[in-house]
């Protein structure tokens, strides 16, 4: 099996920003919650229970021919940083990252699939694609599914379907959810009509950092709620429906952006460029809201050569346990900001400054500017 | 203070509030580690503990046979014990239900389908998908007892005098109605 250091030092396949719609849906993302008849859930369970559940089921998990050169290890043998560095790679919740004995994650080569072992139930089951590709994502665990089914007595009822620890998760245990990058929404004051729609559809809206946090960087994401009454492939394709809508909302803010508000949009993207390529002391929220700004910038070709990707990535990179990862030790929240300064600046310099914006009005006055200036 | 399991000197102090009485538990080092207490996240172990005389109260009310877990338990965190939790708590699940979704019958994969084409089945073609490969006794169209059931429930909300849930009921009783002939 693969070491944690290789599997963090690769960029996951959803990171590399193509997929439909990349430029405003950052990645989907399918959970699947299982359950094997015969065990008290892992919040009703005593550790022993616990332990014996993971010993049994982490082989089996591990020999699924998706997770062949995968990533295993026991929550036991994690440091609290890398166990952050999964969350913030999205590869295991919050929740389950607080947890310790008894607790497992195995995760695929290419980070599209990780399956935690009890989190709030017995499995979890992730698969997560580039762009809105909710589809593709449900086929990755679909198939991881059906082998595990195979080999473990899923508990499973005719009427209530997959039976899981809390009853919002019944029937397909599914949870289907979209991150989505929604600057143009933020700025022109659209977004909380959006928000209300959405939520009146019984769609959930989160922030980057889900339940209950504030959206960071113009990060969304929009989830369903039900899992029972309906399939899986009517859920993923009404959730898909609904983001092509907000896909749609955010392009025409975009382009109303440009339109009327050019020098307020050059502005915004102009500034977070001169802070993010020239800071010392960048906090978390101030970088995320920035690193926004040009990312907006790049997918409306402002910022001349800049790769959305390695904007991705960055966002990555400069949070906290990516940041003490990187540098083999906890550190102070001030520690981490002068770091986080100093990674930005230098992975900006690669991109070419507002030098390379669009052309604009030659400067007034008498002389025409002479070419090679600058 | 000794520990209640082995008598050494207890250095963990447990309280937790179990069916609305505060239950306190004192532990020495390694009974703790070995009951899982100094666990990160705080998972419901004072259960681990209950004395007889609680034990004896809490069959008072609808116990899960399998794990133990209690009426007022689920009440209290909303979630259940273990898989079998659903079958000893049936009784007012579906009204439960019926606010968090959807409906209150699944209608999507089941183990054992080979394939996502094979949950693509509508519930009103499951009936012809079931007679040819599909184990059919579960897969019965929902029974009309429904609005019986919700009746019942009904009922038991008023004179529970939960009238919010009884608003809620009366107006999927009259819906279900209204929808019936057209069925």
């Amino acid at each position: 099996m693969m070491r944690f250091a290789t599997l963090i030092k690769n960029p996951a396949d959803w990171m590399k920003g193509t997929g439909p719609h990349s430029e405003i849906v950052m990645t989907s993302r399918v959970r699947l919650a299982r359950n094997l008849r015969g065990f008290p859930f892992p919040g009703f369970s005593q550790e022993r229970q616990r332990i014996d559940l993971m010993e049994q089921a982490r082989p089996v998990v591990e020999s699924l021919p998706e997770m062949r050169d995968g990533y295993s290890e026991e929550y036991s043998n994690l440091s609290k940083i890398r166990k952050q560095v999964l969350v913030e790679r999205h590869l295991v919740s919050r929740e389950h990252a607080a947890r310790s004995s008894g607790c497992a994650v195995v995760v695929d080569r290419k980070q599209s699939i990780s399956i935690m072992v009890n989190e709030e139930d017995h499995f979890r089951i992730q698969g997560i694609r580039p762009g809105l590709s909710l589809h593709s994502a449900y086929d990755l665990v679909d198939r991881v599914d059906s082998e595990m089914s195979a080999m473990l007595p899923f508990a499973f009822d005719a009427k209530l379907g997959y039976l899981t620890a809390c009853p919002t998760n019944l029937g397909t245990g599914m949870r289907a959810s979209v991150m989505l990058h929604l600057p143009a929404l933020v700025l022109t004051e659209q977004i909380n009509p959006v928000i209300k729609a959405v939520g009146k559809i019984g769609l959930a809206v989160r922030g980057l950092y889900g339940e209950g946090t504030e959206a960071l960087g113009n990060l969304f994401q929009i989830s369903n709620q039900h899992t029972l009454g309906e399939s899986e492939p009517e859920i993923i394709a009404q959730i898909e429906k609904v983001i092509e809508g907000v896909v749609r909302s955010e392009q025409t803010a975009r382009a109303k952006l440009k339109e009327d508000h050019q020098t307020m949009l050059l502005d915004q993207v102009g500034r977070a460029y001169a802070v993010l390529s020239h800071a010392h002391i960048l906090s978390s929220k101030e970088a995320l809201n920035l690193l926004s700004m040009l990312r907006l910038g790049a997918d409306l070709d402002l910022v001349g050569n800049c790769d959305r990707s390695l904007l991705d990535m960055l966002l990555l990179e400069i949070q906290p346990a990516h940041l003490q990862l990187a540098a083999s030790r906890e550190l102070s929240p001030e520690d981490r900001d002068s770091m986080r300064a100093e990674i930005t600046r230098a992975r900006l310099q690669s991109i070419p400054g507002p030098g390379n914006f669009p052309p604009l009005p030659p400067p007034l006055g008498d002389s025409p500017p002479s070419s090679h200036d600058e | 203070m000794k520990c209640d399991v082995c008598e050494k000197e207890a250095t963990v102090f447990l309280t937790q509030i179990i069916n609305g009485q505060m239950t306190t538990v004192n532990l020495c080092e390694e009974c703790s580690r070995a009951k899982g207490v100094t666990e990160e996240t705080g998972f419901g172990l004072a259960e681990a503990f209950l004395t007889p005389s609680q034990r004896a109260e809490e069959a008072m009310e609808v116990v899960c046979e399998a794990c133990g877990f209690t009426a007022s338990q689920l009440k209290k965190i909303g979630r259940m014990g273990c898989p079998e939790c659903y079958t000893a708590f049936r009784d007012g699940l579906d009204g439960l239900l019926r606010n968090m979704h959807k409906g209150t019958r699944h209608v999507g994969k089941r183990p054992g389908a080979v394939s996502a084409a094979a949950t693509q089945v509508t519930p009103r073609r499951r009936a012809t998908a079931a007679a040819h490969h599909e184990p059919p006794p579960a897969l019965a169209a929902p029974p009309p007892a429904d609005v019986n059931k919700l009746r019942a429930e009904l009922e038991l909300a008023v004179k529970e005098e939960r009238y919010e849930d009884a608003a809620k009921l009366k107006t999927e009783i009259e819906r279900l109605q209204a929808e019936a002939p057209g069925k």
